[in-house]
């Protein structure tokens, strides 16, 4: 895995697809591919109220990424030092192996080039101190970026103030 | 080398505060602006597709002037000599002939609006009028009528509430970014969120309560909510007492409207009612009964606003912590505003508007914004008198004003047709002249006096040079008044000028808005003292139940509700709405936008659409006498068996945007063009339809 941890805070997401539009915005990519996607459950009525859930859906940047086992040429990639999993495009010769190895349809396919790209958690905004574009735009800032063990604990700190008492 | 630019989005009207990373004349990044509270980086998608409207090649390149019919999209590209000589030329004949009356400008309310308003005035004409009233002029009134100051004049405090109710007010898609944070903070501390609507829309989703209410029928649901809150006296006694005019008027006129009553009215359990007045009051001050901003939907449009505003005053929630309250202007502080060409001295009018707003015909509508659905009747009937001119700015009739073929027929009539715009709306497709302007990242604007708790204004500043041939509005209306004569109301040369000269007496500059975007006239949050200090601006200097406004004018404050009519066995109530992805009509060609939601669908609730042999994904016919079409069905039980749903801002006409051409269906098709001829809003959800599958 990488060293870093998406949280995405469903209480706070409305589903709005502010992270996909801003993601294609910093990648400069055509109408097709989308490196992170906001995917609608619902809405359905439980016990009377209408719920739906929005399921934020990135790269997971595996540990033992299918996607960069899968490539013949080497371009998927992943980094030593963070666990980052990217395409080197250099290297891509669109055989799109790793879109078929992915059991998560994260690997995706840019016509206008006619190679793979991929959420690569934006390591040159990472590298640059920032966090990834979803991240910094989430226009509730449900989305949250950091090395696994420093993502503020939200639900934890959140049920508890519910469940707590000042008696 | 890379620069930072504070600036404003201009995606939709709500105009958020931006960050722009700009390298070598090109936009890198947007984002939030990090200084604002509310904002701290996010964007709304609107916002996020910013750069690909400035790199859009669909989007308006050049002047051009129509060559061929109107609407067949035969234009020739000419500078911006030949189109302004030609405009000037046109507008100086028809000038010359029927008067400077007979000249009409709408436009999206903008920060620029007094120059189009200077424009209007200097030629002559009282016809300036903007889309806002055909979203929210009967909220305006009805917030007059009870407080002596608009809609736009007052605000809610999110941020601190402890209960929200929303009648329809789907902020969690139509998303201003700064208040769904502030709104989602207080949810996370506690707050509740009712919201009704028919339709289950995404903000429904988020509530603590939710009600189905029938269509049409909140007035009802409020009269029951008032009838509770009187009889069980949850109401703010120390507040209505010192602030309430008319007090005894309400009581004894919500007598008959018990929850009983409303039940069999809305569909909403009477015990529902009940215990909703009674939980919202245990919160009082610190309650919202939203007015809402898009409210335009019957023609008593006036007396559901009022009804809400009525709420918030026995909740003592006006001009409280967690409640409403009057924006506070630089005044408050000993500071001035930015000041507004509109200040100069013009030519007295003598003649009516052409809404006849002021007359007895419609004497309540605000008219710093006119009533712009009525344009289509005043040409057709040339009553008052002939109009022979449109300058659309920003704005787009075709698709704004209900009634599509009514409008187009209307258009028909004009000599002379001019749109400053961005897009190829349909307006622009549809017209004489085409003056495009540069985008929002492209421009500096006139300054933004922002009043509320904390007085600031803000400055859209120019983040890249314009992509194509274009010019801001405020040199496009100058340029033409040199042409016509009324050179010397515009005292400026460049955007740069006009900012310095609207700035002049407020003790900043321009350069004071670099380091943030804003400048603010105090840091301390100003709420009046609720005791004495409370100054609203009625004749009675009290919130009128009772309202002199109305009164003067021969209106009823309180007047019989009357049932609302549940369409026939085989028709629907015709609903319309908003959501994330598109801002009202001028987005659906946005390529980031549209490959997300590409078209409209109706919705259309599963046990009726069974009944009419409607199948889910497949294709129906919706016909009114307005017009007909064809849409997608989408089958759900998330919407009130008298309604169908659809997005508004579809199906586009012009064909060189390519994208939103034909995708979708228009909703102004269908509806028919009446309005609450108090309020001043259209009633836009007061047609019905037939759907059969096509």
């Amino acid at each position: 895995m990488s060293k870093y941890y998406l949280f995405q805070d469903s209480k706070r997401c409305i589903g709005c697809h502010s992270c996909e539009v801003i993601c294609k915005m910093n990648k400069n990519l055509p109408v097709g591919p989308k490196l992170c996607e906001i995917v609608t459950t619902g809405p359905t009525f439980i016990a009377n109220l209408p719920r739906a859930a929005f399921t934020f859906m990135p790269c997971f940047h595996c540990e033992d990424a299918w996607c960069v086992a899968a490539c013949p040429t080497g371009a998927m990639q992943k980094r030593s030092r963070d666990g980052i999993v990217f395409v080197n495009q250099d290297l891509c010769v669109g055989c799109k192996t790793c879109m078929s190895a992915c059991p998560w349809g994260a690997p995706q396919w840019n016509p206008e080039i006619g190679k793979v790209v991929k959420c690569d958690y934006c390591m040159d905004r990472v590298d640059a101190g920032l966090e990834p574009a979803c991240v910094t735009i989430c226009t509730t800032h449900c989305l949250h970026f950091r090395k696994a063990n420093l993502v503020p604990s939200i639900r934890r700190e959140r049920y508890a103030r519910v469940m707590s008492s000042l008696d | 080398m890379q620069k930072e630019v504070y600036s404003l989005c201009f995606m939709c009207s709500v105009r958020c505060p931006i960050r722009v990373i700009v390298e070598n004349d090109d936009v890198k990044w947007i984002e939030g602006n990090p200084h604002v509270p509310g904002m701290e980086g996010s964007l709304c998608p609107r916002g996020a597709a910013g750069i690909a409207l400035l790199k859009d090649h669909e989007r308006l390149q050049s002047p051009m002037i129509r060559i061929g019919p109107r609407g067949s999209g035969k234009w020739k590209k000419v500078s911006w000599d030949e189109a302004l000589g030609f405009v000037a030329e046109k507008l100086k004949d028809i000038i010359a002939q029927y008067g400077g009356h007979s000249v009409v400008l709408g436009e999206r309310t903008q920060i620029s609006t007094h120059v189009s308003k200077t424009f209007m005035r200097a030629i002559g004409s009282p016809n300036h009028f903007t889309h806002d009233a055909v979203c929210k002029g009967s909220v305006n009134t009805a917030c007059r009528s009870l407080f002596g100051y608009t809609d736009a004049q007052m605000s809610m405090d999110y941020k601190n509430t402890k209960h929200i109710i929303m009648y329809g007010r789907n902020l969690f898609e139509s998303i201003e970014v700064k208040p769904v944070n502030n709104l989602m903070d207080a949810i996370e501390k506690g707050a509740k969120l009712t919201y009704i609507d028919p339709r289950v829309s995404l903000t429904a989703i988020k509530a603590h309560r939710y009600l189905m209410i029938r269509p049409g029928t909140d007035l009802a649901l409020n009269y029951a909510l008032i009838n509770i809150i009187l009889k069980e006296n949850l109401y703010d006694r120390g507040y209505t007492d010192r602030w309430v005019l008319g007090f005894s008027d309400l009581q004894s006129f919500v007598q008959p409207y018990t929850p009983e009553w409303a039940e069999a009215e809305t569909g909403i359990p009477a015990a529902e009612i009940v215990a909703l007045a009674r939980e919202v009051s245990r919160d009082k001050p610190s309650v919202i009964f939203h007015f809402g901003y898009r409210g335009a939907n019957h023609t008593d449009e006036i007396y559901m606003r009022r009804s809400i505003m009525i709420l918030n005053t026995l909740m003592g929630s006006v001009e409280a912590k967690g409640g409403f309250f009057v924006k506070k202007g630089p005044g408050e502080v000993g500071g001035k505003p930015a000041r507004k060409l509109t200040e100069q001295k013009f030519p007295k009018i003598e003649v009516p508007r052409f809404d006849q707003l002021g007359t007895s015909y419609l004497p309540l509508p605000d008219p710093s914004h006119g009533v712009g659905q009525i344009l289509p009747y005043a040409i057709l009937d040339e009553n008052p008198y002939p109009l022979r001119a449109l300058i659309a700015y920003r704005f787009d009739p075709l698709m704004s004003i209900p009634d599509f073929n009514l409008v187009k027929k209307a258009m028909d009539k004009l000599e002379l047709i001019v749109a400053i715009e961005i897009n190829l709306s349909d307006t622009a497709w549809y017209s004489d002249v085409i003056l495009p302007e540069p985008i929002y990242l492209e421009r500096l604007d006139c300054v933004r006096q922002v009043n509320g708790l904390k007085p600031q204004m803000f400055l859209r500043q120019q983040a890249v040079g314009p992509r194509y041939d274009s010019r801001p509005g405020p040199i496009i209306l100058k340029q033409i008044g040199e042409r016509i004569g009324i050179g010397e109301y515009f005292p400026y040369d460049s955007i740069e000028e006009l900012v310095c000269w609207q700035l002049e007496e407020t003790g900043f500059s321009i350069e004071d808005f670099k380091a943030k975007g804003f400048v603010s006239y105090t840091d301390k949050q100003i709420f009046w003292d609720r005791k004495d200090g409370l100054k609203f601006k009625t004749p009675s200097g009290k919130i009128e139940f009772t309202s002199s406004l109305l009164k003067d004018e021969g209106f009823d404050s309180f007047p019989t509700y009357e049932s609302r009519t549940s369409p026939p066995t085989d028709q629907f109530r015709l609903i319309t709405g908003r959501c994330a992805l598109h801002t009202h009509i001028s987005t659906q060609n946005n390529p980031y936008l549209n490959e997300i939601v590409p078209e409209n669908v109706l919705w259309i609730n599963t046990k009726r659409a069974e009944g009419i042999g409607v199948k889910n994904g497949r294709m129906v016919e919706v016909s009114s006498p307005q017009g007909s079409g064809k849409i997608g069905a989408f089958v759900t039980d998330l919407i009130h068996p008298e309604a169908v749903f659809m997005l508004h801002g579809f199906g586009h006409q012009a064909k060189l945007a390519t994208r939103s051409y034909k995708k979708g269906l228009h909703d102004g098709l269908l509806m028919k063009n009446i309005s609450d001829m108090i309020g001043g809003s259209p009633a836009l959800h007061h047609t019905f339809v037939t759907v059969k599958p096509a």
